[in-house]
């Protein structure tokens, strides 16, 4: 094999170097930094000009990443994460504000949609304030939170457990530029007086975790959701400061816990990118077929839910009866059924199993007519087919918008699987189709997510007879610190794209660490696909989005 | 031994803490019973104990494990667990199973008040025993007996569905202890419980000073 096809193409994320220069000349005030991934450090005040021609000139239409990071003495900021879909071109912007009192920095949510939330959620741990988003209220953590989680600064005591219920607001803050061009502070309303709000979790077993949602209802049409998150908001992020490289590794497994294996391949692959390793051809054939096993063992439990949810508990039981057996392969190599802690910075912790390459064979045999089954029992099903076909249509330049990646993205025809996108580990050399359907409706995403356990099974079977011999563990050093600089990796997480961004400053202890969340954009599109719907098709829509929760609170 | 705590499917001497329930017993039979009360104790815990539904509720990992006892291959219903309620107010005992954040405490709080007596609540997984691996930060409530009196832990990360069933059936065997007449071993009121509470709080400022 030659040497420069074990590049892996993730390395460089802004590996075009034309685009820097187009962006050099387009605004001159423009700094690059070029430790780890590179930069584009951008004043503030050029920042939302640039943004606007890139999206609108440059066709940067996906917002892949926001970043909010405590800058010390040099302010507090945010880093932009862009990509253009067609040309697929990538490009990372950074902002900094000096002032840490009343930090203010300009919205691009109404450039690209997912940035409203990810702004909420800045807001929400760094007190950065954005101007032109409407909705500035604290996105996970309760509205009389004292003082920003994330900031450096932060007195972990100062919010003791508060037993009271929590209050509803009807309004939501923001800011807005007046024809002066000064900026006052806007109320705005999510719900008028005489509309008619129902609750909708966080305990609602359609809900799939602690998902709290606020409906407004006309009869029984939707007219408006208000998402509520943080139910489940473990702080991961800021204890990933405090923690050692290998440390953090434990905590990505209990984010998207049916992601397991491939959310830890992306932490691994962050610090192995930061660190210059890279890992032998047997880790990366093992790495990608646990991540096959893990997105078969999701999609399982997809189907699962989405009918327990629609009232066939029959094909429930099925699901879980096949999902069993994908586990027992995980736990026969890693030791853990749900949450296998298997992959180590630089390989994996364990060899696989004497058994491993027999039972997964054993168990591709077993499954391939039992889709048939799930299919006879439940696709073809009229009461099924009504409720999902034509409901939730999700169009390509939302999903694109709302970086709604994954099934749910290529149920809308926009092929975003970071696969084929920035292939990693074996994805580059093996066969495989990447599944798009055009129609974005709940039919579409429950059809994407079934054909890609067909695909799985297509890419183990590729891989699984030619497990090279060599090295499951590379050696590295007692102590792992990485160099000064950041990094991104992205991976195809069970439900999109999954990134970790690192930012490091020569420790042990990464000085921020950010989890891309898959769940996010999903459940802030639920709110535009959900409009007109009825309410009932709430759950179908809930149950084909397939968000996992403590993976958006994180 | 063990008149009322034999559990059909696993042999007495297999359980872990037997002297705990062998307490209970004991304290059961302290002043003796009315013969008739006593027969119709017997009955119902045994209708108790063998149709204990929970409720549905999971933040986390745990409520994936949870919903893998519940389907074919290991299948609580077996032991009579049967259904799991949407509504509280159907449930018996509630598995808490996840972490707790601060803001999802006085929601859980809320939900336990809804539950009509006699209610338990099993702490599932590191999470609500302890905090679990998330012991350090500033929004998971460190076990879930700070808001709620606990009637069974089942530790693990998350706990596999053999070790649910183990919890779950300790859960039966503390049923059986019970007299639904007369209130021994009754699961302790709320009142009595924040009590407790704030007496181990006393507790562990005096030590607090006492180390000062």
């Amino acid at each position: 094999m030659k040497e420069q096809d074990w590049h892996n193409p993730n390395d460089r994320i802004m590996e075009n170097r034309s685009i820097i220069d187009r962006i050099m000349a387009m605004e001159p005030s423009v700094r690059l930094s070029e430790a780890g991934d590179g930069q584009l450090l951008v004043p503030n005040d050029r920042f939302r000009e640039l943004a606007i021609r890139l999206r609108r000139e440059e066709g940067f239409d996906f917002l892949r990443s926001l970043t909010g990071v405590d800058r010390g003495e040099e302010g507090l900021g945010c880093v932009y994460h862009l990509e253009n879909t067609s040309t697929g071109e990538n490009v990372i912007l950074s902002v900094t504000v000096p002032d840490r009192e009343n930090p203010v920095l300009h919205s691009v949510g109404d450039l690209w949609k997912t940035a409203e939330l990810n702004e909420r959620e800045a807001y929400d741990f760094y007190g950065i304030s954005f101007f032109g988003n409407p909705d500035l209220r604290r996105l996970y953590l309760r509205d009389e939170w004292k003082g920003y989680p994330l900031r450096k600064d932060y007195d972990m005591s100062s919010n003791p457990l508060n037993m009271d219920n929590e209050g509803d607001e009807d309004t939501s803050e923001g800011y807005e530029r007046t024809e002066s061009g000064d900026y006052i502070i806007k109320r705005h309303p999510l719900f008028e007086e005489q509309e008619y709000v129902i609750n909708l979790g966080p305990q609602h077993p359609a809900t799939h975790g602690v998902l709290r949602f606020r409906v407004s209802l006309e009869g029984e049409i939707i007219k408006k959701i208000d998402v509520h998150c943080g139910y489940i908001h473990r702080g991961i992020e800021k204890m990933c400061e405090s923690l050692t490289y290998p440390q953090t590794l434990a905590l990505t497994d209990r984010l998207d816990y049916l992601s397991a294996a491939q959310n830890r391949h992306a932490l691994c692959m962050c610090i192995e990118k930061g660190l210059g390793v890279e890992v032998s051809e047997r880790i990366q054939y093992i790495r990608t077929i646990m991540d096959e096993l893990q997105r078969i063992d999701s999609h399982l439990l997809f189907f699962s839910c989405l009918c327990m949810d629609m009232g066939a508990l029959t094909a429930f039981f099925y699901g879980f009866r096949d999902r069993e057996k994908v586990l027992d392969i995980l736990e026969q190599t890693t030791g853990g059924r749900l949450i296998q802690t298997y992959n180590t910075i630089g390989g994996v912790q364990a060899d696989i199993h004497p058994d491993f390459v027999a039972n997964v064979k054993k168990f591709i045999k077993y499954m391939r007519p039992m889709l048939r089954e799930y299919h006879e029992v439940f696709t073809g099903n009229i009461i099924a087919r009504e409720r999902l076909v034509g409901t939730g249509i999700l169009s390509r330049e939302d999903a694109i918008s709302f970086g709604a990646t994954g099934g749910t993205g290529r149920a809308s025809g926009w092929a975003c699987d970071v696969r084929k996108r920035h292939p990693y580990a074996m994805y580059g050399k093996v066969d495989f189709k990447e599944i798009l359907y055009d129609e974005g409706d709940c039919m579409a995403r429950y059809m994407v997510r079934m054909k890609e356990i067909e695909e799985s099974m297509n890419i183990i079977e590729q891989l699984i007879d030619n497990i090279p011999a060599g090295e499951w563990q590379m050696k590295m050093k007692p102590v792992i610190k990485l160099p000064e600089g950041s990094w991104y990796s992205a991976v195809e997480s069970s439900r999109g794209e999954f990134g970790v961004y690192i930012e490091s400053r020569g420790d042990k202890y990464p000085y921020r660490m950010k989890f891309r969340s898959t769940g996010l954009p999903l459940v802030a599109c639920v709110d535009t696909i959900s409009r007109g719907a009825k309410i009932a098709d709430l759950i179908a829509i809930g149950g084909t989005l397939d968000y996992v929760v403590p993976d958006i609170d994180r | 031994m063990g008149r009322n705590v034999k559990i059909k499917s696993m042999k007495y001497e297999d359980f872990n803490d037997n002297e705990y329930i062998e307490k209970l017993v004991e304290e059961l039979r302290k002043n003796g019973t009315n013969v008739i009360v006593g027969c119709l104790d017997d009955v119902i815990e045994w209708g108790r104990s063998n149709s204990l539904w929970p409720l549905t509720f999971a933040t986390s990992c745990c409520g994936i494990e949870f919903m893998a006892v519940g389907a074919a291959r290991y299948d609580f219903a077996r032991f009579g667990f049967e259904v799991t309620r949407a509504s509280p107010r159907q449930a018996d005992f509630i598995m808490v199973a996840g972490t707790i954040t601060y803001k999802m405490a006085p929601v859980l709080k809320r939900l336990y008040d809804q539950m009509a007596d006699p209610k338990y609540v099993v702490a599932t997984g590191g999470c609500a025993v302890s905090g679990g691996p998330f012991k350090k930060s500033y929004h998971v409530v460190q076990g879930v007996d700070k808001i709620l009196p606990v009637d069974v832990y089942i530790p693990g990360c998350p706990p596999r569905p053999e070790a649910m069933l183990y919890g779950l059936m300790q859960l039966q065997r503390k049923v059986k202890a019970q007299r639904f007449f007369g209130g021994v071993n009754k699961s302790i009121s709320e009142k009595e419980y924040e009590r407790l509470m704030s007496e181990d709080a006393a507790d562990a400022d005096d030590e607090g000073a006492g180390l000062a």
